[in-house]
């Protein structure tokens, strides 16, 4: 009977040691924002280019989280992308006119939405669009105009 | 031929081969009911494999064996299962079950065939352990138990669901002349007292003599020669009286077949 | 020349056929022995699992440790050493816990279901219990397969949260990460999809490394040296199809 028990208690022991490991891996190492307000308004706002910047991604003022992006889309007339996103109800006087630029968390890092206050009176609302944004800054673009800029250098001396 | 009656095992015609090796040849064996029956031959002569035919552990290529008159052959899973609980066997080394200790390997027949209450279970299985002398082993693990030990638990084992056909698989090898005579006067017993049918297969000589009714001499396939032990003993046949005396030479060659001595040695062989 | 491959090619052929019927065959048996024989099945998951904590802790924690070191002494070139939680957490998740937990089981557990199963052939136990009316597949092997089969993605998940455990060791106490950005970064780039893909992988490897040992335990020849080639042979072929798998099912789930 001794044994049967080493058993038992071996195998309970193991079994929630393994089930609580695998909970912490789904709960602990993903779906990682720290943003989970209930109530929220959803904004607009449209990019020339978004870089790798993807749905979940999250918003931010000041280095402060305060929304997240929840769909990104191609606008064919208009040829531009166009990215939606939710913001805390509670930061309910972000100027209208504040812009929107695409950044990047480290160099390699992942990329999110950095807010830049304006100075207007009228505050952003449910269905607003962001009107001033910058796009994210793809690499390559960057070495080539260095390189442009580096031979142009050159052949002027 | 006996009739159905006298006979509970009728093995006719058996052919048999594994590979290209053909280990039987028109075998006929007939086993008496309420006798003690042994098979014996030489080393290789494929005893064991004898016992897997008769329990459809291994299917013949022709021949029929018959249990109780109804031909194995024609047998489904189920029936084949029905007929199995019928045997009782002894294998060689015991084979007990080695997570399981004395108590329940015994006790493990009627845990899987029966639904019986723990405490007929527990009273059926002492009952048995105390007729191999080992009541008193119940809760040691196999590990613990010595060759003969293991074989009486395993005797115990294969009594448990009350036989009516005992096989022993060389119930003697290895074991020291004590526990020898044990399992010797356990075979006789169980048989007599029991009304069961026992089948033996060995080559120990002298300890069948002691305990068959009537023996079977195996070689090359066929019977070689049958009958009491007196008989066995008497009996004119070189190779009878090759084996009954443990002779080294005989019509079973000291040497295994090989080319010309001489002329191998010489370096003359034809590789 | 010609000959040999195509014996060779038949050969292996005829192999995998029948370990597939062998696996059907135990999965048929499977739901019944489930209920009906629990209490084996539990003493097989403490067999295989709760017996190979130990050595999954240890190579967990170190493995860990390694992807700590080596993820920031390379990141921190591109001074991204704050993405060393992700490195660890993406590597730990979708391909090592899944496979090192599966190498580890086939050289723990595995072998010591092949030997198991191969004595108790050698041993005519397993003759026994044909004899005694028991099928030895329902009896001895499917409680073992299903035991391998449970134990191996909790064994997988212990090896990857004590890697992160490792990991965080070496990052953020060590090496100083910010233990913030560790988490967070991990936490923003690794989706339940990625911890999903880990646990189907290692479902698939423990079916894979349980069937392969109870298979080479059943087949093998029933004499010492038997039971010890086919105790090698498990190791063998459970890694080899464990990582040809492990391709596949990446393969699948970039695609999908």
């Amino acid at each position: 009977m001794r044994q049967t028990r080493t058993v038992e208690l071996g195998t309970g022991l193991f079994a929630l040691l393994g089930i609580g490991a695998l909970f912490f891996l789904v709960t602990q190492t993903t779906g990682g924002d720290d943003f989970n307000a209930s109530e929220v308004y959803e904004v607009e706002a449209r990019f020339q280019n978004v870089g790798s910047l993807k749905a979940r991604a999250p918003v931010a003022m000041a280095g402060v989280t305060i929304g997240r992006v929840t769909n990104i889309e191609f606008d064919p007339i208009m040829l531009d992308a166009v990215v939606t996103m939710v913001i805390d109800e509670a930061y309910d006087q972000i100027p209208e006119d504040s812009d929107a630029s695409i950044l990047t968390a480290g160099l390699l890092g992942s990329q999110y939405i950095g807010l830049q206050a304006g100075g207007s009176d009228i505050y952003l609302e449910e269905g607003s669009e962001i009107l001033f944004t910058q796009s994210a800054i793809v690499l390559e673009n960057l070495i080539g105009k260095f390189l442009v800029n580096a031979g142009g250098s050159d052949s002027e001396d | 031929m006996a009739s159905a009656a006298e006979s509970i095992i009728e093995i006719e015609d058996l052919d048999f081969s594994r590979g290209p090796r053909q280990i039987f040849k028109n075998l006929n064996i007939n086993i008496r009911r309420g006798e003690v029956t042994a098979v014996m031959g030489p080393s290789g002569t494929g005893k064991t494999t004898l016992l897997r035919l008769i329990t459809r552990q291994l299917v013949p290529d022709a021949g029929t064996i018959r249990v109780d008159g109804v031909d194995i052959s024609t047998l489904n899973q189920a029936e084949l299962y029905k007929l199995r609980r019928r045997f009782g066997m002894l294998f060689q080394n015991g084979a007990l079950l080695t997570d399981l200790n004395v108590f329940e390997n015994v006790a493990f027949p009627l845990r899987e065939h029966t639904r019986l209450s723990t405490r007929l279970i527990r009273h059926v299985v002492l009952t048995k352990l105390h007729a191999v002398g080992l009541r008193g082993a119940a809760d040691m693990m196999p590990s613990e138990l010595s060759g003969g030990m293991a074989r009486r638990v395993a005797l115990a084992r294969a009594m448990v669901m009350d036989p009516d056909i005992l096989i022993y698989d060389e119930p003697f090898v290895g074991l020291d002349p004590i526990s020898m005579g044990v399992i010797v006067r356990l075979v006789r017993q169980m048989n007599d007292a029991l009304g069961i049918s026992s089948i033996l297969v060995s080559h120990d000589v002298q300890e069948i003599s002691t305990v068959s009714d009537r023996s079977y001499l195996i070689s090359d396939g066929k019977v070689a020669a049958s009958g009491s032990p007196d008989e066995l003993n008497r009996a004119s046949s070189e190779l009878v009286r090759q084996f009954m005396h443990g002779m080294a030479d005989g019509p079973v060659a000291f040497h295994y077949n090989a080319p010309n001595y001489a002329e191998q040695l010489l370096g003359r062989d034809t590789e | 020349m010609l000959r040999d491959l195509y014996i060779t090619l038949r050969y292996f052929v005829t192999t995998f056929g029948a370990m597939t019927i062998f696996l059907f065959e135990l999965l048929r048996h499977t739901p019944r022995v489930f209920f009906k024989r629990f209490n084996l099945v539990v003493g097989q998951v403490y067999n295989a699992g709760a017996l190979s904590l130990v050595i999954i802790m240890v190579s967990g924690l170190f493995v860990g440790g390694v992807l700590g070191l080596q993820g920031y002494d390379n990141l921190q070139r591109f001074n991204a050493e704050d993405a060393v939680g992700t490195f660890a957490g993406f590597a730990l998740v979708k391909e090592l816990g899944p496979v090192i937990t599966a190498l580890l089981f086939a050289g723990r557990a595995g072998t010591a279901l092949a030997s198991e199963i191969g004595l108790m052939k050698a041993t005519d136990q397993l003759s026994a219990m044909e004899m005694m009316a028991v099928n030895p597949v329902t009896r001895v092997v499917v409680p073992r397969f299903i035991g391998g089969v449970i134990a191996m993605p909790l064994l997988a998940g212990v090896f990857s949260a004590v890697g992160l455990l490792g990991a965080h060791l070496v990052g953020v106490t060590l090496l100083q990460v910010d233990v913030g950005a560790f988490w967070q970064q991990m936490q923003q780039t690794l989706e339940v999809k990625d911890v999903v893909e880990g646990i189907f992988k290692s479902f698939v490897f423990g079916m894979i490394a349980s069937l392969m040992a109870v298979w080479e335990g059943y087949n093998a020849i029933p004499t010492a040296e038997g039971v010890g080639r086919a105790t090698t042979r498990t190791v063998v072929i459970t890694a080899i199809a464990v990582l040809i798998s492990d391709f596949m099912i990446t393969a699948a789930f970039l695609k999908g």
